[in-house]
């Protein structure tokens, strides 16, 4: 296999290869933060005129509770009742595996063409 | 300009000076900080039991990782670690998305660790009469500081590391000591805080998700490879001595914390070591785990920006990114354009989104690396099996801990869709978009032989 040569990337090329990249790292990250999509699922159930019992603590909790610097009951309800909500649709979770699945089905078959160049390249053709 | 560049000669080896206690004190080094924060979130999404569970099952996926992972560094014994690995056994493509998961793995967590400095130092102003100071300064202070250690050389950073490192490991054996063992009358108060699985069974899966924080990066020891005097010997021995420890290190932590504070209380905290020590009731235990927050904070994220900025720059200076970044400093012999270009990545995130989440993007890209291994191992022995080359250490029950670890990595994914599952989708949609990037146009600057170094025979099937 002839050797291949690789074209010299200018350097406002170079800039931009980096712009590219930092827009869609960030880009990637951030999106679900601004949308309010992140982290959403665990919420509050906020009780009217919470007391200790009502929020189903016992006297070593509420001792710690006031240790820790909450020592009103509704200082701590949101804390306390909050709860993550793992309900989820099969379409959903079908959707994760398929896009995980897939990427990494994607990945090792364009890796393995890659390869291939390599090793063509570095042993000689067969 | 008197630079290094990618395109100049390096024919300089690095010295192999280290033996498989460095080794030790590099991985326990970066993760340490597990068991300071982060892993209490484990706690929020499960309950308390599910948080020891997922502890001891990480445990057994960081063994994994560590058995499968020394068999192959024992043969690339080369610097660069996984992505090295990456572009002899599977091809750039792969070493390409490898490189980036390091790279966000390790500034995705220096970003968490700049946000607990911030609140660490919140929670101390608090206790001292001074409500609502500004985080942010400690946050940038804390990067920069660490950014400018780095840009000056390596051996000051491993250095400062080690120090701090040492000093928050005793703090947390001598907060187990004092507060257990140790006390006539021991605060602890596990029958009246425990209670029942909050989730159920479902809360035990989903706890996975932070459980891996208890260990993640413990696979940076193979960032060694290339430094150290006997690879076959140090590498595996010193990585799984190191997540034994981190195992009895997560353990005490577990059972120090759920024994003094309400469940609901630890699965949110931000300092739950620190929080830990206030409510033991002893000022100098108090004193003791704040800075040994603070050093184990400061450690870890000297860690990563030294990991992070060497793979930045190793795939500059392959041509994967760049050839800008593969830039050595002159003087001080560091890849300083990639350390002081990840400054303000880490700076956007730690400023500007919660702990968790930012927690989440570093155990994502970590949990992306891990699935990687089991394929790897697997071509690896498939491509090369072992009559053909010299192993320096070969993992036994091949192929048994490849597929333990794709199926603990299948129920951590399972973990994380629980309740974070738009940010694991939003990031494998970024490694799609990366990937067909790379392949379709950053491909065709990389000189395609020079991404097979070692001296290996040609791999079967090819």
């Amino acid at each position: 296999m002839a050797r291949y040569i690789p074209p010299k990337q200018s350097k406002i090329g170079q800039m931009i290869d980096v712009i590219v990249l930092l827009i869609l790292a960030i880009g990637a990250l951030y999106i679900p933060l601004w949308m309010g999509l992140a982290g959403s699922s665990k919420t509050p159930v906020p009780q009217t005129a919470p007391t200790w019992e009502s929020l189903g603590q016992n006297p070593t909790m509420v001792e710690k509770w006031n240790q820790l610097g909450f020592t009103d009951p509704a200082a701590a309800s949101d804390i306390i009742t909050a709860r993550f909500d793992y309900s989820f649709s099969t379409g959903s979770l079908i959707l994760m595996v398929v896009v995980i699945v897939g990427y990494f089905v994607m990945m090792v078959r364009l890796s393995d063409k890659e390869y291939r160049e390599v090793i063509s390249e570095k042993f000689g053709d067969r | 300009m008197a630079n290094t560049t990618a395109e100049a000669p390096e024919k300089l080896g690095l010295l192999r000076v280290l033996g498989p206690a460095h080794v030790w004190a590099l991985g326990v080094g970066i993760v340490l900080v597990g068991e300071y924060m982060g892993w209490n979130f484990a706690v929020g999404k499960g309950g308390a039991y599910a948080a020891l569970i997922a502890c001891w099952f990480a445990g057994l996926l960081y063994s994994c990782v560590a058995m499968i992972d020394s068999e192959v560094t024992s043969t690339v014994a080369a610097a660069g670690g996984q992505y090295t690995q990456a572009k002899h056994i599977i091809g750039p493509l792969m070493a390409f998305n490898v490189g980036l998961y390091l790279v966000f793995a390790y500034t995705m967590l220096e970003a968490a660790n700049a946000i607990t400095v911030g609140f660490l130092m919140d929670e101390v102003a608090k206790l001292t009469g001074h409500e609502g100071i500004n985080q942010d300064p400690f946050i940038i202070l804390s990067v920069m500081f660490l950014a400018w250690l780095n840009y000056r050389g390596v051996l000051a950073t491993l250095t400062f590391s080690l120090v701090i490192t040492a000093f928050a490991f005793t703090a947390v054996i001598l907060l187990f000591l004092f507060s257990v063992i140790l006390t006539g009358d021991s605060p602890m108060r596990h029958a009246e805080l425990m209670t029942d699985l909050p989730y159920g069974w479902l809360g035990v899966l989903a706890s996975m998700h932070f459980g891996l924080w208890y260990y993640l990066g413990i696979e940076g020891t193979t960032q060694a490879a290339e430094e150290v005097r006997s690879p076959a010997r140090s590498l595996p021995f010193g990585t799984l001595a190191g997540i034994m420890t981190l195992l009895i290190a997560a353990t005490l932590t577990w059972y120090v914390c759920v024994g003094l504070m309400p469940w609901e209380y630890l699965g949110q905290a931000g300092v739950p070591l620190f929080d830990a020590a206030r409510l033991s009731g002893s000022t100098w235990l108090m004193v003791l785990l704040g800075i040994g927050t603070l050093f184990a904070t400061l450690a870890s994220a000297n860690g990563c920006i030294n990991d992070a900025s060497r793979a930045w720059f190793a795939m500059g200076r392959d041509h994967y990114l760049p050839a800008w970044f593969g830039a050595v400093h002159p003087k001080y012999r560091t890849p300083y354009r990639s350390i002081i270009f990840l400054v303000p990545i880490a700076l956007i995130f730690a400023l500007g989104a919660p702990l968790d989440q930012v927690i989440t993007f570093s155990i994502l890209s970590g949990l992306l690396g891990y699935t990687f291994m089991p394929i790897n191992v697997i071509l690896f022995r498939k491509k090369w099996p072992l009559d053909t080359i010299k192993r320096g250490y070969e993992h036994p029950f091949h192929p048994l801990p490849a597929i333990t670890l794709i199926t603990l990595c299948s129920v951590t994914y399972f973990a994380v869709f629980l309740g974070y599952g738009t940010q694991l989708i939003a990031m494998i949609s970024f490694y799609i978009v990366v990937s067909l990037w790379f392949h379709f146009w950053r491909y065709r600057f990389v000189k395609r032989a020079d991404q097979f170094t070692m001296p290996w025979p040609r791999p079967r099937g090819y």
